[in-house]
């Protein structure tokens, strides 16, 4: 009987300090200039249009996972690429054997989703909207558009590829007034939505997929985590400002790479919010120089690397004391156990490589991704002798083979640094293994489609529609003294037209307006449910009409709470709500003399402004919309 | 200058890049980096290709170019990566013949469609499972497209199964576009009969270049069939369902094409497909098959008439159009009529002018499914009376393939008739089963049913 220890992160504080890992609130910019920070972006946003890209099915029509009408099942083989070569990612994926069943429902999806129709033209109304974007982006617009096919073998769309197509390459943008260059723009179809991923079978449904979705890609620009969330809220906000992308959960996702100096380009996919990129970039920086660590150690250790190979020895599970839940498991299901002695690797699996995370967890990540082993797949021991360590693996027959490739490829991978990865972000901030970062060599022409010739007239037509740039707007906002904590609302949410229609039409101040949209909407949104009919074009109707009845601009944020939550209700109905009375100014002056002389005989305080104080009180709510706050102190 | 013509041609000529240069392009809407790739034929001459870093293509508009300036030279070698084909002892011999079509194909840029390669070794690189299956041996007779395949392929095709099977071979399988692949079957039907060994005709709905296409399984279940089934017919085998999870084989002759882009387009017509298929498993459904022999006795026929062709009956259908194919000297027509196979009144002069002539006339249908019955109406029995042949329940599409077959033996129309009305594979059947006939109508509560939880 052979007693294995588990081993706990005893070696993760001393390996976190070796690798000078520091929290995001402690790092400053010389932090990242040591480590050689760089990242860019590739930011995703799903465009308004009626119908899908390729076909006529109506787009933004969801369904929930069990409403579907039929289901299929598909298994993606690798291709060669237009130059002639195999993709690394699809040769991966090719390992995986995975079985593809995607969920079909009939209001969303036509056999067009499901490959077993060729495309349709490319949806017009997408082509024009894109171009638009391109063009507010200051990107080089391309002469003919070739739709091309770039490869996808996770299954998450049916076909194996997606169908793409560039508009533009080399823009800039300016967020913050710092200029980050565009690659390119590219017009695609969005994918499947993922419904489960259980060893062998991944579920997906086919309603998001098809519809029209940009791509901006940037440059590696971006020197600080911080820069590149500002730089991904422009390229939202700008998108957001040409009114012509969808808005909502899902609408817009950005994918973020990252890379350190001698580190690799990794991808970090879907992040969802532009507030989680600060963590996400900021570890994954760390995580790359961690790994440069481990390298460093390797080399000094093993000096043949080439030759470095794993030894295998299947065990029973019997002779395995104690077994974890897992294990039981797997052995009630037949399955084999392994134990595979990594030579020299001792003290690596436990290495610091993200927060709460070792080196271990970067190979059973690749288990759970390539041989589909469901986590925990493995434990580990290096309390083995004094060099190797031990991964005790336990995996059905048939998955054996790539179980083991899979744990020796990626030690060998260890003493070339940092692999060139795709990776699935988490909340806390770190990230998982999702699979080998595609290169150029996955994509194809679609011989399907011929291309689209772009006259200059059209584009030159369009860019007449390009909206006020955002960079502009920001300025305007800070012109106009607008409170700087209300920009990301305005800009995300698109509030700029309404905000410069209210201040140029009805003449109120920008500080005012600004302040009722960035904080009072805003807090507003997050206490109450909106009604359906509400739009912004409400506000301006409201202080429009306070304007015309002559009232007090106070008054408009206490209507705007009944407003937000029922629009179809009259101005006066809000008014009444909230005790409104039209008041004289003559019969307030009447009043305020009243309640001097009524106070002057209850008074017992000696405080000088006790009497003010005590009448601004008592008709503070009768006066409300009737005279400002100020005029009315005035007046007492 | 691969597919370059015109001004694009001019503009490359004058820069002095050639295809496949790597080229800095400076133009009005800004520059351009990439590999100057070849352009399809068939696309306008205003435009250069660019292949740029990411690996995307964009053109760029000949108009706009202010400069060109090459930076290097790339050309690119698009090769299925050529391993040879193992030879495992034990496993059957099969033949692959390939006439073309998408079920191997690659990226020609002159058309900017596919195009098909076709060795074993290619075949082996990009489907390595087939080596489980059997010892491969390939030839392409032909490389045509589906719809270019007509009696001189057959025949053609038909001579040189015929010496296969005198080899020795285990089984043949024929790659072949989809377009046509049944038009073939029953040819190959005619022409190559008591053949003792399987011979399975195969394509693809989506080409091979892309990664969810249906060929790599189409060929696993092809070989599978011809290497170890017991059904020594001509076969159509592709996919049953639209997933990837089993094939069909179905009947050289009942058996037709009925979706223009669907996986699961073929279907078998007025009968149940011979048997279900996957790389490990034959399931029979049909219990009568011709059986597999160990003799090399095969008989080949490669006769057909040209002259033969065949006609979609429209309301309103004028003589002129008969006339016209008797004035030319057509020996045999297929009509391919309405209902239980009917045509009017206003081309009976003609029909009966063709008779006197000695054409052949025979009556199918356009529902695809039933029998002709031309005696239940007034109309038929006097389209018979002219010399219409009712051709029972045979497909229009073997009809006219069997037709052209007997004229090429005879053009005695009582010969020709003896040939036309004895099976020679079910071409006729004498009963239709109650399940040959399935054509479900979505949105019915039970077929949705049906749908959500059988048809993958």
């Amino acid at each position: 009987m052979v007693e294995r220890k588990i081993e706990v992160f005893n070696n993760y504080e001393q390996s976190q300090k070796e690798v000078g890992y520091i929290a995001r609130k402690d790092a400053t910019q010389k932090t990242y200039d040591d480590l050689g920070f760089m990242s860019g972006l590739e930011v995703h946003q799903q465009l308004d249009t009626k119908e899908k890209l390729f076909c006529r099915c109506p787009a933004g029509i969801y369904h929930q996972d069990d409403e579907y009408n039929a289901e299929l099942i598909r298994h993606m083989r690798p291709t060669l690429s237009e130059l002639g070569e195999y993709d690394g990612t699809a040769l991966m994926e090719f390992k995986t054997k995975k079985e593809i069943v995607y969920r079909i429902n009939d209001k969303n999806s036509c056999t067009y989703e499901i490959d077993d129709t060729p495309p349709f033209p490319l949806n017009k109304q997408a082509l024009e909207r894109a171009i638009i974007v391109s063009l507010a982006c200051k990107l080089n617009i391309v002469g003919e558009v070739h739709i091309t096919r770039k490869q996808y073998l996770d299954g998450s769309i049916p076909a194996g590829f997606q169908r793409t197509v560039i508009i533009g390459v080399d823009g800039e943008i300016y967020p913050k007034n710092k200029k980050v260059r565009l690659i390119q723009l590219s017009l695609e179809e969005d994918s499947c939505r993922e419904i489960s991923d259980i060893k062998h079978k991944r579920v997906y449904k086919t309603d998001r997929l098809g519809m029209p979705l940009i791509e901006t890609v940037t440059y590696p620009d971006m020197k600080n985590p911080d820069e590149v969330k500002d730089a991904c809220d422009y390229i939202r906000f700008l998108n957001r400002s040409t009114g012509l992308v969808r808005t909502g959960t899902g609408a817009s996702r950005q994918d973020v790479n990252v890379s350190c100096t001698g580190g690799t380009r990794v991808e970090i996919k879907g992040v969802a919010h532009t507030k989680w990129i600060p963590e996400l970039t900021h570890n994954e920086v760390f995580r790359q120089w961690a790994l440069l660590k481990i390298r460093d150690r390797l080399k000094k250790k093993i000096k043949d690397s080439q030759n470095w190979k794993i030894k295998v020895t299947e065990i029973s599970f019997d002779k395995v004391e104690p077994l974890t839940e897992a294990m039981k498991q797997a052995q009630a299901n037949n399955e084999k156990l392994v134990q595979v002695i990594l030579p020299g690797f001792k003290g690596i699996l436990s290495y610091f490589t993200q927060p709460g995370r070792v080196f271990a967890d970067e190979i059973s990540d690749r288990l759970k991704v390539i041989a589909c082993l469901e986590k925990p797949n493995m434990i580990f021991n290096e309390h083995f002798n004094d060099d190797d360590a031990e991964i005790l693996v336990w995996t059905p027959e048939d998955d054996l083979a790539t179980t083991l490739e899979t744990i020796e490829e990626r030690c060998q991978m260890a003493f070339e640094g940092v692999p060139a990865e795709t990776r699935k972000s988490l909340l806390n901030g770190t990230t998982l293994f999702e699979r080998v970062l595609p290169g150029a060599n996955r994509m194809y022409p679609d011989t399907d489609s011929p291309p689209i010739s772009l006259q200059n007239e059209y584009v030159e037509n369009l860019r007449q529609e390009i909206p006020v740039a955002v960079v502009d707007m920001y300025n305007q906002l800070q012109k106009w003294g607008v409170p700087t904590d209300t920009y990301t609302y305005i800009l995300s949410k698109n509030l700029y037209p309404v905000l410069e229609k209210i201040v140029t039409e009805l003449k109120v101040t920008p500080k005012f307006i600004g302040g009722l949209l960035g904080h009072k909407l805003k807090n507003l949104e997050g206490k109450f449910k909106k009604c359906a009919f509400f739009t912004y074009e409400h506000v301006y109707d409201l202080i429009k009409f306070v304007k015309e009845q002559n009232l007090d601009q106070a008054i408009i944020k206490p209507m705007l709470k009944y407003l937000y939550q029922d629009s179809k209700q009259s101005f006066e109905n809000i008014l009444q709500k909230i005790n409104f009375q039209k008041v004289s100014l003559e019969s307030l002056k009447t009043e305020v003399q009243e309640l001097a002389k009524k106070f002057s005989k209850i008074k017992q305080s000696k405080k000088p402004d006790i009497d003010h104080h005590w009448i601004v009180g008592q008709i503070k709510v009768r006066a409300l919309g009737n005279i400002a706050l100020k005029k009315l102190k005035e007046l007492i | 200058m691969d597919g370059y013509k015109g001004d694009s041609l001019e503009t490359l000529k004058k820069h002095k890049v050639r295809v496949w240069s790597k080229a800095l392009v400076t133009t009005t809407q800004g520059v351009f980096e990439g590999t100057i790739l070849p352009r399809s034929e068939n696309d306008d001459d205003q435009h250069l290709v660019l292949k740029i870093a990411t690996g995307y293509n964009v053109g760029v508009d000949i108009k706009t170019i202010t400069d060109i300036k090459e930076l290097g030279y790339k050309k690119a070698n698009y090769k299925i990566p050529e391993k040879e084909f193992p030879c495992t002892p034990g496993l059957p011999r099969v033949k692959l013949f390939g006439t073309g079509g998408t079920i191997a194909s690659r990226l020609d840029y002159r058309t900017g469609a596919v195009i098909p390669a076709f060795s074993p070794g290619e075949l082996y690189g990009a489907v390595p499972e087939l080596a489980d299956i059997c010892n491969l041996e390939t030839e392409k007779v032909f490389a045509v497209f589906s719809e270019n395949m007509g009696p001189e392929q057959y025949k053609e095709l038909a001579i040189a199964i015929g010496k296969e099977i005198e080899n020795g071979i285990d089984g043949i399988v024929i790659g072949h576009g989809t377009d046509t692949l049944h038009h073939t079957a029953a040819a190959l039907t005619f022409m190559v009969q008591d053949s003792p060994v399987p011979i399975v005709l195969v394509g693809s709905q989506r080409s091979s270049d892309r990664p969810s296409s249906d060929a790599a399984l189409n060929l696993m279940h092809a070989m599978k069939a011809a290497g170890h089934s017991d059904i020594a017919e001509v076969m159509v085998c592709m996919f049953g369902p639209t997933s990837d999870e089993y094939g069909l084989l179905h009947k050289g002759t009942r058996v037709r094409k009925m979706h223009s882009s669907y996986r699961s387009t073929f279907r078998t017509i007025g009968d149940v497909p011979l048997a279900m298929i996957t790389r490990d498993k034959i399931t029979h459904i049909k219990p009568e098959y011709h059986k597999r022999r160990k003799d090399r006795k095969v008989k080949i026929l490669p006769y057909f008439n040209e002259k033969t062709c065949m006609l979609y009956y429209y309301p309103g259908m004028d003589s002129e159009v008969i006339d016209a194919m008797v004035d030319k000297g057509y020996k045999g027509i297929v009509i391919v009529g309405t209902g239980l196979g009917h045509v009017n009144k206003k081309i009976y002069p003609a029909i009966e002018r063709a008779h006197k002539k000695g054409v052949c006339m025979y009556m199918t249908l356009q529902t695809l499914w039933g029998y002709v019955h031309m005696n239940v109406y007034d109309t038929g029995r006097d389209l018979q009376a002219a010399g219409i042949v009712p051709a029972e329940n045979m497909l229009p599409e073997v009809a006219f393939v069997k037709l052209g077959w007997a004229l090429g033996q005879t053009e005695d129309p009582e010969e020709v008739k003896k040939i036309m009305l004895t099976p020679i594979n079910d071409e006729t059947t004498k009963r239709e089963p109650y399940n040959g006939y399935l054509v479900y109508q979505g949105g019915i509560p039970e077929v949705e049913a049906f749908v959500k939880s059988f048809r993958k």
